[in-house]
């Protein structure tokens, strides 16, 4: 049967901005659903706040609005649109639980939208832990013991009778947000408050504890016909306990026997039919007991998941394309298998590979913060790697994270910190692990502390064994068998050349390794284990000995890499891959083949339809340069072909590799290593600027304390600290003195080994502005001019900031346009770069140039409709500025604001300011024709509750007294009641304004903290100062978060809050698609 | 780690004269047949015991094999038929809570000779291209000379009975069901107890497990038990068996079924299948490589099932005479996967219903089973 016809416009729902346990995969998903659809001739509107993403690039939709996820700005989206559907499942639990509200609110049935893929009350069952459990029970599938309970005591009372430790889940919550492990009632209580408040309906489930059972994820399809298939299975290496997304976790499962994977599988059709998901994808997890094999159903999502983004780059299957057909009534045989196109997509991949899916974390960012893992996921990214043995996988993926390791053994330059007992999962654990190994540990012993099934211990044992037996040789001694086992189990040439008794050089050992042929072939993903001929170029690398299996296949076309960003991570996100999307779609066009190297799963670069080929590899310098000597034909002589690389689009992770490339004979296209070197290097940038008359802050550039102080001395505090070659302000702070300064210079020298530190003086209260232009060599244009609405000091990707600038005067802009100009063409940038400017006292000063894609090059793309990164690739490729018709800034309709989303709530105990270290996880746009509005829709995108009335509390430190004044005065006009701490009262007071005074937190009750409980207050004005966070201000800033008080902690962002109440109260909410906006912006009304 | 990581020299050696080296496990020694290959991420145990691979060389696709270690539960018959076991990394870790004992143990124990370290992708393309072929796998004799001269001096598998060689040498009676494996296989009970009589060219145990599991006494018989002797024992229906070698040179069995055909209710799997197909009349053809995997979609009454497929032969879609037609189609590559006879009371499915291993979605068979006994 055919696709549905009583449809013919769909409203697909985004998951809006990243954050922890939502990220690029749901881009992925929903890019793939967009595209599909509008194939199959359906009008496709789309809505998401994240400007970031590739499925809100104009093409992607008929109608693309980034407007905030919430009723009301998707009720006038329905009223303007008129869909006669939504699909509510390629959009993470955002999109799920959005569509609920429209649901609730009455909304589909008003407007008469029907809701594809799963069903409202398919959606509660799934969701509501408490219906979920007694429809499993019904069907007589086992759950874990327990009751969903609305208070503390409540909870207390279950855990009496099932027993410690027990497991909090709050309901409706993203990641398991709010939850944790009880093992006691103190702990449980503190637990189980907290459950309950992060749940929308107050509910949490307490739930015998099934940590130490194994761990299984099956993603199932289902048509509306009832076809079911299993597309992964999924096993988790970290036992339960820990929450999926932060596990370490394998496909295909390893150590199941056919009985019990097929139990599983009959479990996920029982389920997938009793929850009545009726077309799409979902994913069931399983708890496995190891020592009965009795399996419980723990939990489902009825929707495309972030394991289901890494069960289709694992398998080569698409679920969400796939998904998408099924929900507008195709049944799984009348799709055809993208890989081997001739058959159908009705089957379950076989697998003849082993994935491996490694977590990547964040933690240093948030001090303060234990880094322990439960069932509350806290990671910011992920690595997927693909190996012919689960060693391999695994060596691969540990590379691939990008945290100093260069595999399971080897170097290891991983931060340890303090004793860690491998009992409790850390980031940490798995390098205990392989220490316990290589000191004798037992596998018994390992297994039952860690949870680990023996199976996967003993493979790390043969890591380490091998380990120790190359130690034994030299390089030179090497023999071929054991070089080529060594590669088999996934060593780098960098693990080798840690290992090799004569420390050879990484260089040493690749070159003597491909002097002995020992090269890497690239394999195919096909779906079928090597079944059928697969048509999709989608690769990895393995090592075999039998000649002429290689099956890279590699044509004469001209062609160029594209170096993707490798895992997500605070500062390296979704907007870079972005970037490397536009690359390679920039590329096509000029009929140049598209190379797309990246291991990161969650991304539109890794989806096989992205590039002309992909290699799914880890970003290390030997992956890469591997992949360029197959594609070059140089794996055993001079190149035979050029295969140039770009490495401005993927953030730092490829200027990383700039050089390593060059050095190797890979042609770089774009803007040269030596410029990139240029910009990064302090003492030639300073020259280079002091020569064009440009001002920068006084600063310097120190390897050891003594200088530091020197020069700290010298530039006066307070002063920029950061360590160089880093990305997101890591490490960044702001020194007031010298013993935070001497504090932070003790730290600082681990971040970037070997890298010195930089040294800038701060300027207090100028404004931030971040430009984004593209040169060709000969001219440079301005993308765009953003204002940031922190002050300085705030990370840029942390700031919120608006295009184009509000309060900026022309003079200083043009000096701005200038500046940008003539550093770009003097640094000779082919392609994109990006100036930070500080303004103060009148005097502009550049910050820093970063010759590369930037964060907000996506963000000005939406606002101004040229796609940058495109015509920077273009650039790139040797295209003029002039042939591709970009020569003039681009004119802006009215007003965006970019606001950034932070993760306190994940990290209970996290310093809450902003600072010039990134700790954003993810942006949302907000538009409108003035600021005010522009400001207020993208906090609403932020999920920032901005309220239109009610109280306001007001908490400043001294150096903000003054300046708060008008603010409050403009609250009280705006109707609000003021509450203020008693310095900020006495201030407010004196001047004329009335307040209520309250006790700080330790005064003692009735304090700030209680009002915000009391929901008194819906807006928090709190300052903190400079370097010390004042305990006080800390705990009322964490009862903001957890009350879901909208929390401004600057006062630059406290009047542009104001602005925006001001609109809110004036307004009502209007949305416009990007396509009518470019219209309007281009003078040719749409 | 003595030289851990440097074992045993094997190789496999194809008729076509190529060679792949890798390590022994199992058994030492060597051993020819037809080289297969199979798709099915687990169950490679189901796969040792299963005597439809007797005189095969399997090679499994999954990397890893030998993981959950072997147990007495999930074999399919008494013992291991296969000549050969390629994979490519040999697990030296059991790591299962029903194990029993390890895979090399159990192979050494049963002299299946197994290689491992087997680029077995590359292998399985070549196959793929070149087609199933006959080779020798050994860990004594590595002269490749030698051993492709061995691998063409294997009997090609079309116009071979190996039946004779798996069947039981004596009748039996099996009432054993699935016990706790049942989940969405366990069917619907017969309303009496039924009487099969089933013929052995090599059957799997979880097909009597199935048919056990639902009120159903079965007697197994050898193949070439004359159809007089079966009718004798008055059965409700009776059961062909999947099994090895060339469907058209099981004459004798083909006969049988003849006799019996609208007598008594038929079913068949497999060989069993192929059996039916020409005893209707019908022709039977080598596949090229065969389907031998648990993830083909086979599509019958409207709906696709995944299902466990074991078969380097096939029935001619349209060898088939009036009265009897195709019912069940492999999507991949329109191949019958199973046909019926109504007026005669026959059906049959070339792949595995029982799976074992695999995917159950097609256990409903053994309920047809039933009806057509008891309607």
């Amino acid at each position: 049967m055919p696709k549905r016809t009583d449809i013919h416009s769909i409203l697909i729902i985004g998951s809006g901005p990243i954050v922890i346990g939502q990220a690029c995969e749901f881009d992925y998903s929903g890019a793939q659903a967009c595209k599909v659809l509008r194939r199959e001739g359906y009008r496709v509107i789309l809505v998401n706040s994240n400007p970031a993403t590739i499925m809100t690039d104009p093409q992607f939709a008929d109608a693309t609005y980034i407007e905030p996820l919430t009723p009301e700005a998707v009720e006038q989206i329905i009223i303007k649109e008129k869909p006669d559907a939504i699909l509510p499942t390629v959009g993470g639990q955002t999109a799920l639980n959005l569509a609920m509200k429209l649901h609730e609110l009455g909304m589909l049935t008003k407007y008469n939208v029907k809701l594809l893929g799963a069903q409202p009350e398919a959606i509660a069952l799934a969701e509501d832990r408490e219906l979920f459990k007694q429809a499993m029970l019904e069907i007589g599938l086992g759950v874990p013991l327990g009751e969903t309970v609305t208070t503390v005591d409540q909870a207390v009372a279950v855990a009496e009778k099932i027993g410690y430790p027990v497991l909090i889940r709050p309901s409706f919550t993203l990641g398991g947000s709010g939850g944790g492990i009880g093992y006691d009632e103190a702990q449980l209580r503190e637990i189980a408050e907290r459950g309950l408040r992060a749940s929308p309906v107050t509910q949490v489930l307490i739930e015998q504890s099934v940590i130490g059972w194994k761990e299984y994820e099956l993603e199932v399809m289902r048509d509306r016909v009832d076809n079911f298939v299993v597309v992964c299975t999924i096993e988790n290496i970290d036992a339960m306990g820990v929450h999926t997304g932060d596990s370490m976790t394998v496909a295909p499962a390893m150590t199941l026997t056919d009985r019990e994977l097929q139990r599983l599988r009959e479990m996920g059709k029982m389920v997938i039919r009793r929850i009545g998901v009726e077309t799409g994808g979902s994913n069931i997890q399983f708890a496995v007991d190891p020592k009965t094999g009795t399996p419980l159903v723990i939990e489902m999502n009825p929707r495309v998941s972030r394991s289901s983004a890494l069960a289709s780059k694992a398998t080569g299957f698409p679920i969400a394309k796939i998904a998408a057909l099924l929900a507008v009534g195709y049944t799984l045989d009348e799709i055809p298998n993208d890989i081997t196109k001739l058959t159908p997509a009705s089957f379950e991949p076989s697998l003849d590979y082993v994935v491996v899916k490694l977590p990547r974390w964040a933690f240093e960012k948030f001090p303060g913060v234990d880094p322990i893992l439960g069932p509350q996921m806290k990671s910011v990214g992920e690595v997927m790697a693909i190996g012919g043995t689960f060693a391999e996988a695994f060596q691969k993926a540990m590379r691939g994270l990008e945290i100093g390791a260069t595999g399971f053994v080897g170097s290891n330059q991983v931060k340890m910190v303090g004793n860690d007992d491998i009992r409790i999962p850390t980031p940490r654990r798995i390098f205990r692990v392989c220490d316990e190994i290589r000191a004798g540990a037992s596998l018994e012993s390992i297994c039952e502390r860690t949870g680990f099934d023996p199976w996967f211990v003993e493979q790390f044992q043969d890591i380490v064994a091998l380990e120790k037996e190359l130690a034994g040789y030299r390089l030179t001694s090497l023999p071929n068998e054991l070089l080529f086992t060594a590669k088999e189990y996934g060593f780098s040439d960098a693990q080798l050349a840690y290992t090799l008794s004569d420390k050879p050089t990484i260089s040493a050992v690749r070159s003597h390794r491909k002097t002995q042929k020992i090269v890497p072939v690239y394999r195919k993903i096909d779906t079928c284990a090597a079944e059928f001929e697969a048509s999709t170029p989608y690769f990895y690398s393995t090592y075999s000995r039998q000649p002429g299996s290689d099956e890279a296949n590699v044509s004469n076309k001209p062609k160029a890499m594209i170096i993707g960003g490798g895992p997500n991570r605070i500062g390296q996100g979704i907007e870079f891959d972005y970037c490397c999307v536009h690359a390679c779609m920039a590329l096509r066009d000029l009929n140049i083949e598209t190379i797309m190297i990246n291991c990161n799963p969650e991304t539109v670069s890794t989806d096989y339809d992205t590039a002309d080929r992909l290699y799914f590899e880890p970003l290390t310098l030997e992956d890469v340069l591997n992949i360029y000597d197959r594609e070059a034909g140089a794996d055993f002589g001079p190149a035979v072909r050029s295969v140039p690389a770009l490495v401005q689009f993927g953030g730092q992770t490829p200027l990383n590799l700039a050089h390593g490339l060059e050095a190797n004979g890979v042609p770089i296209w774009g803007t040269s290593p030596d410029a990139i070197d240029l910009a990064e290097e302090r003492g030639r940038f300073g020259a280079l600027l002091n020569s064009m008359d440009i001002e920068m802050p006084p600063n310097g550039m120190a390897n050891n304390l003594a200088d530091a102080r020197t020069i700290a001395h010298r530039i006066g505090y307070p002063v920029l600290v950061r360590p160089s070659y880093v990305l997101g302000g890591r490490a960044m702070a702001i020194a007031y003195d010298d013993a935070s300064f001497e504090k932070y210079i003790a730290e600082a020298t681990v971040v970037s080994a070997g890298a010195p530190v930089l040294i800038d003086k701060y300027l207090e209260d100028a404004f931030e502005v971040d430009v984004d232009a593209i040169g060709d060599g000969t001219q440079v244009v301005i993308a765009g001019i953003m204002e940031h609405v922190e002050e300085a000091g705030v990370h840029s990707g942390d700031s919120a900031m608006v295009l184009p600038p509000y309060k900026i005067t022309s003079y200083h802009l043009e000096i701005i346009r200038d500046v940008t100009r003539r550093i770009g063409v003097a640094l000779n940038v082919k392609g994109l770069m990006n100036v930070q400017f500080a303004i103060k006292d009148d005097v502009v000063y550049v910050i820093e140039v970063n010759p590369r894609s930037s964060r907000t090059v996506p963000f000005i793309a939406k606002a101004t409709g040229y796609p940058l990164a495109s015509i920077a690739a273009q650039v790139a490729a040797g295209k003029t500025l002039k042939e591709l018709n970009f020569t003039e800034e681009p004119k802006v309709d009215g007003f965006f604001v970019k606001e950034a989303v932070l993760p306190f709530d994940k990290f209970p105990g996290a310093t809450i300011m902003l600072s010039p270290e990134m700790r954003s996880t993810g942006e949302v746009m907000g538009h409108a024709s003035n600021f005010g509005l522009a400001f207020a829709k993208a906090e609403m995108g932020a999920n920032q509750k901005i309220p239109t009335k009610g109280g306001a509390l007001l908490t400043v430190n001294n150096n903000d007294k003054n300046a708060i004044v008008k603010i409050a005065k403009d609250l009280t006009n705006l109707g609000f009641v003021l509450y203020a701490t008693s310095g900020t009262a006495e201030m407010l007071n004196g001047v004329g304004i009335a307040c209520t005074t309250v006790n700080k937190i330790s005064d003692g009750s009735p304090h700030t903290a209680d009002l915000i409980a009391r929901g008194m207050v819906q807006l928090v004005i709190s300052t903190p100062l400079g370097s010390m966070a004042y305990n006080d201000g800390q705990a009322l800033r964490a009862a903001a978060i957890r009350y879901g008080v909208m929390l401004v902690t600057t006062l630059t962002g406290a009047a542009a809050t104001v602005a925006g109440i001001r609109e809110l109260q004036q307004r009502s909410l209007s949305v416009r698609s990007l396509q009518d906006h470019y219209g309007i912006a281009k003078g040719q009304k749409a | 780690m003595q030289a851990g990581f440097l074992r045993t020299p094997a190789v496999l050696a194809l008729e076509d004269g190529t060679i792949w080296a890798g390590s022994a496990f199992g058994a030492i020694g060597q051993r020819t047949g037809e080289v297969v290959f199979n798709t099915a991420m687990t169950g490679y145990q189901e796969v040792l015991s299963d005597p439809s691979y007797f005189n095969q060389i399997v090679v499994m696709t999954a990397p890893h094999i030998g993981n959950t270690g072997v147990n007495d539960a999930d074999n399919e018959s008494r013992k291991y038929w296969l000549s050969g076991f390629v994979v490519r990394a040999a697990s030296p870790r059991v790591s299962n809570y029903r194990a029993d004992s390890s895979l090399d143990d159990e192979m050494r124990a049963q002299g299946i000779v197994g290689i491992t370290g087997i680029d077995t992708r590359a292998l399985v393309r070549h196959i793929r291209s070149a087609g199933a072929m006959r080779g020798v796998v050994s860990s004594t004799v590595l002269d490749s000379d030698t051993l492709v001269a061995m691998a063409r001096s294997v009997p090609t598998m079309e116009g071979l009975d190996l039946v004779p060689q798996v069947t039981c040498a004596q009748s039996y009676t099996w009432n054993t069901g699935v016990g706790e494996w049942g989940l969405g296989s366990r069917g619907t009970k017969a309303s009496r107890t039924l009487h099969v009589v089933a013929y052995d060219f090599g059957i799997k145990q979880h097909i009597l497990r199935l048919l056990a599991e639902r009120n159903i006494t079965v007697t197994v018989v050898p193949a070439t038990t004359p159809a007089a002797d079966v009718l004798a024992m008055k059965p409700d229906g009776v059961f062909l068996s999947n099994g090895p070698g060339d469907p058209a040179m099981v004459t004798y069995g083909i006969a049988n079924t003849k006799a019996l055909l609208g007598k008594v209710p038929l079913f068949g799997i497999c060989l069993g299948h192929q059996i039916l197909g020409l005893a209707l009349g019908g022709t039977t053809y080598k596949l090229s490589f065969g389907h031998h995997g648990a993830n083909q979609p086979v599509k019958a009454y409207g709906k696709v099932e995944i299902s466990s497929h074991n078969h380097g032969f096939a029935v001619q879609a349209d060898s088939l005479p009036a009265g009897s037609g195709v019912t069940h189609v492999n999507l991949n590559d329109n191949c019958v996967e199973g046909l019926e006879a109504p007026g005669l009371k026959a059906f049959s499915v070339q792949y595995h219903p029982e799976a074992a291993p695999g995917p159950h979605d097609a256990s409903y068979l053994f309920d047809r089973f039933v009806q057509l006994m008891e309607g």
